[in-house]
C-alpha cells in the first residue's frame, strides 16, 4: 500500500461522492423537522366549515362568526348602504374586484352572493389587522366623504361597504371574501361552498 | 509553553497541563493590552454583557412559573406578578431588560459608528455584532408574544404576515411560521421554545465576537492601531506603550459602569417600569383578542424605526412586499458598512466635516424614525416617515462620496489624552 503513489484523483470522486450522499442524507432527515411546523391535524380539522345564523341581524348590522380562527363578518346592508357603493367606484382600487380576493359568485358590484348581506373576512390585507365596522356617514375623525365602510386603525386603511379597497391606503386588495353557501334563507354555511365556485 | 512543561505549580499546575486556564486568564483578561485611551462610549460592551447575563438568569427564573398555551399564559403571568414571591421583580427586570440590552447596544453600535470600530481590520468582528443584534431582535419578537396580551398578539400578527407578503411562496410561509391559519396556541408554544434557544446562541455569538476582538485588538477613539506603536511598558518589553493590561484597569473601569447603570435600572424596574407605556405598552395588560384589534398598534419601541420605514413605503403592483424589502434592507445594509466608509481615517475625530454631519443626520434619524413608528399613520406622519427613511439609507449609500470628498484632519502618530 504505502509503496504505491496516493490516487488523488480516485480520492476526490470518492470524496465528492460521499459528501454528495451525506447532503442527501441531511436534507432527508430535515423534512420531519420542517414539516413537522406545518399546522397539525388538529389545526387543520379546526379549519372546518362553520355555519352563521343571519335570521336576528337587523339591516345596517354586523355579525362575527370565527372561522378557522378568523373573524368573519356578515354585514346585513341596507338599501341606501347598496345605493352608495356605485358612487364609490373613482375613489377605490379595484372597483371591480380583478384581484381574485373572492370566488368568482362574489365578482359583481356588491361583492356578495345575496346583494343584502356582505360576507368578508374580517382581516385587512395589509398587515392583517381587524379593521372596525364604521357604517355612520360623514364621522368627524373619518370625513364627510365617508359613506360608511371599514377602518383598519392599525395603518389607516378604509375599505367600502363591499369590502373594496380605497386607492391610496396601505392595504394593497380588496377583503378577502371566503367561500360560503346558504343552507336556507337564514344560515350561511362558511368554509363550504358544494364546489359552486 | 507545550502542554508538558507549564509556570503553574500544584493544583493550577494541575489544571493548567489539562486546560489552558492560566493562558486564556492572561491572554483574554490579565496581559491583553486594550489601548489607554478609551472613554465612556466603551462602557456599554461589557453592559450588553452583563445585561445578556440577566435576562437569561430572569428568563430562567419566568420560564419556572410561565405556562406557554394560549389558555393560560396571560393569567400564569398575572400568577408571577400576584402570587409568585419575588415574581414582580423577576419579571419586571426581565421586561425592563429587554429595552436595557436594545439601549446599550444601540450605544455600542453608535461608539462602532463614532470611532470607525467597524473599518479594517476588524470588519468580521463589527459583521459578528450585527448577527448578534439580528439574533436580540429575534429573540425580542419571540419573546414579545409570550405575555399573551393584546400587543404581543396583534404585534406578531403583524410581523408574520410580513412573511406572506413575498410573492409566490407567502402565504405558505406564514402559515408554516405559525402552524396555523392564524397566531395560536401552536404559535406562542413554539415562540417559547425559541425564545429559550435563541439566547444560547447569542452567547455563543458573544464569544465570537469578543474571540474576533481580541484577534484584532481593541479600536479607541483616535482610530490608532495601538500595536503598530511603540513597545514595552511597565508590564512587558514587547506589549505596545500605549496599551494598558484589560484586568485591573478595564475590569474596574468596568464595574463603575456597571454601578451607575444599575443605578439607573434599578430606579426604572422599581418606580416606573412600565415606563410610561415605551417598556409595557397599555394594550398588553388585556388578554389576547383574537376578534379584535387594538386602536393603535405599535411594536416596542426598539423596532420601531424599522416599522416606520415598512409604513413608509406605498403598497406597489399590489403588494406591500416593497416596504418589506425595505424595512429588512435597512438592517442588512449594516453588514456592508465596512466597505462603504471609503475615508483615510477612522475616528470621527479626524473625519471632515460631511461626516460629522451624515452621522448628526443619521442619529437624529434614527430617534425620528423611532418617534414615527410609535405614532399613528397619519399623512403628514407618513410623509416625513419617507423624508427620513431616505435619509437613513443617504447614510449609507452616499458614505462612499462624501468620505471620499471631505479633507481629513492629520492622525497622530500614537493615542491622545
Amino acid at each position: 500500500m504505502s509503496a504505491q503513489a496516493v490516487d488523488t484523483s480516485r480520492r476526490r470522486v470518492l470524496i465528492a461522492a460521499t459528501s454528495a450522499v451525506g447532503a442527501v442524507g441531511v436534507g432527508f432527515a430535515l423534512v420531519p423537522f420542517i414539516a413537522s411546523m406545518n399546522p397539525s391535524a388538529k389545526a387543520r380539522a379546526a379549519g372546518a366549515p362553520v355555519e352563521a345564523d343571519i335570521s336576528k341581524l337587523e339591516p345596517g348590522g354586523l355579525l362575527r362568526v370565527k372561522w378557522r380562527g378568523k373573524p368573519v363578518w356578515v354585514v346585513h346592508r341596507t338599501e341606501a348602504m347598496l345605493a352608495s357603493l356605485p358612487t364609490l367606484d373613482g375613489e377605490l382600487a379595484d372597483p371591480n374586484s380583478e384581484v381574485p380576493q373572492q370566488p368568482d359568485y362574489a365578482k359583481n358590484p356588491t361583492r356578495s352572493f345575496k346583494p343584502a348581506y356582505w360576507v368578508g373576512i374580517g382581516i385587512c390585507t395589509h398587515l392583517g389587522c381587524a379593521p372596525t365596522y364604521r357604517p355612520d356617514v360623514a364621522p368627524e375623525d373619518l370625513g364627510p366623504a365617508w359613506k360608511g365602510g371599514f377602518f383598519c386603525p392599525c395603518h389607516g386603511s378604509r375599505f367600502d361597504l363591499a369590502g373594496r379597497v380605497y386607492a391610496g391606503v396601505p392595504a394593497p386588495t380588496n377583503l378577502v371574501i371566503p367561500i360560503h353557501t346558504y343552507l336556507s334563507d337564514t344560515t350561511i354555511l362558511i368554509g363550504e361552498d358544494k364546489g359552486a365556485a | 509553553m507545550s502542554a508538558d512543561t507549564v509556570e503553574t505549580a500544584g493544583f493550577l499546575g494541575w489544571i493548567d497541563k489539562r486546560f489552558p486556564l492560566t493562558k486564556v486568564w492572561k491572554e483574554h483578561l490579565a496581559e491583553y493590552y486594550a489601548p489607554k485611551n478609551m472613554n465612556f462610549w466603551y462602557f456599554f460592551g461589557s453592559l450588553s454583557l452583563l445585561v445578556l447575563v440577566m435576562q437569561i438568569f430572569t428568563g430562567l427564573w419566568l420560564a419556572m412559573s410561565y405556562k406557554p398555551s394560549a389558555a393560560d399564559a396571560f393569567g400564569s403571568v398575572e400568577y408571577i406578578m400576584r402570587d409568585v414571591d419575588w415574581g414582580w421583580l423577576i419579571r419586571y427586570m426581565h421586561s425592563t431588560g429587554a429595552s436595557a440590552f436594545f439601549i446599550v447596544v444601540y450605544l455600542h453600535m453608535f461608539r462602532a459608528l463614532l470611532y470607525g470600530s467597524y473599518r479594517k481590520p476588524r470588519e468580521l468582528l463589527w459583521i459578528v455584532g450585527v448577527i448578534i443584534y439580528l439574533a436580540m431582535m429575534a429573540t425580542a419578537f419571540f419573546g414579545y408574544l409570550l405575555p399573551w396580551g393584546q400587543m404581543s398578539y396583534w404585534g406578531a400578527q403583524v410581523i408574520v404576515n410580513l412573511f406572506a407578503a413575498v410573492p409566490g411562496i407567502g402565504e405558505d410561509l406564514s402559515v408554516w411560521v405559525r402552524g396555523d391559519y392564524v397566531i395560536s396556541d401552536v404559535t406562542l408554544n413554539r415562540f417559547f421554545a425559541f425564545h429559550f434557544l435563541v439566547p444560547f446562541l447569542l452567547a455563543a455569538l458573544v464569544f465570537i465576537h469578543i474571540v474576533a476582538l481580541h484577534r484584532v485588538g481593541s479600536n479607541n477613539p483616535d482610530g490608532v492601531e495601538i500595536k503598530y506603536g511603540p513597545k514595552g511598558n511597565r508590564w512587558d518589553a514587547n506589549a505596545p506603550t500605549d496599551g494598558i493590561p484589560f484586568h485591573p484597569y478595564y475590569t474596574v473601569k468596568d464595574i463603575a459602569g456597571v454601578a451607575v447603570f444599575l443605578f439607573i435600572f434599578s430606579a426604572i424596574v422599581f418606580f416606573w417600569p412600565d415606563l410610561g407605556g415605551l417598556f409595557l405598552e397599555p394594550p398588553n395588560f388585556q388578554p389576547a383578542n383574537p376578534l379584535q384589534t387594538p386602536e393603535h398598534i405599535a411594536p416596542v419601541w426598539y423596532f420601531t424605526p424599522f416599522y416606520a420605514m415598512l409604513r413608509a413605503v406605498p403598497p406597489m403592483f399590489g403588494s406591500q412586499f416593497p416596504g418589506v424589502i425595505v424595512m429588512f434592507g435597512a438592517i442588512l445594509i449594516l453588514f456592508f458598512l465596512p466597505w462603504l466608509d471609503r475615508s483615510p481615517v477612522k475616528s470621527i475625530r479626524y473625519k471632515g466635516i460631511l461626516s460629522k454631519i451624515a452621522l448628526g443626520i443619521f442619529a437624529v434619524t434614527f430617534i425620528v424614525l423611532a418617534y414615527l413608528g410609535l405614532q399613528p399613520a397619519t399623512p403628514v406622519a407618513t410623509m416625513f416617515a419617507q423624508i427620513f427613511t431616505g435619509l437613513y439609507f443617504a447614510f449609507f449609500l452616499l458614505m462612499p462620496i462624501y468620505t471620499k470628498l471631505e479633507q481629513t484632519k492629520p492622525v497622530p502618530e500614537r493615542v491622545t489624552k
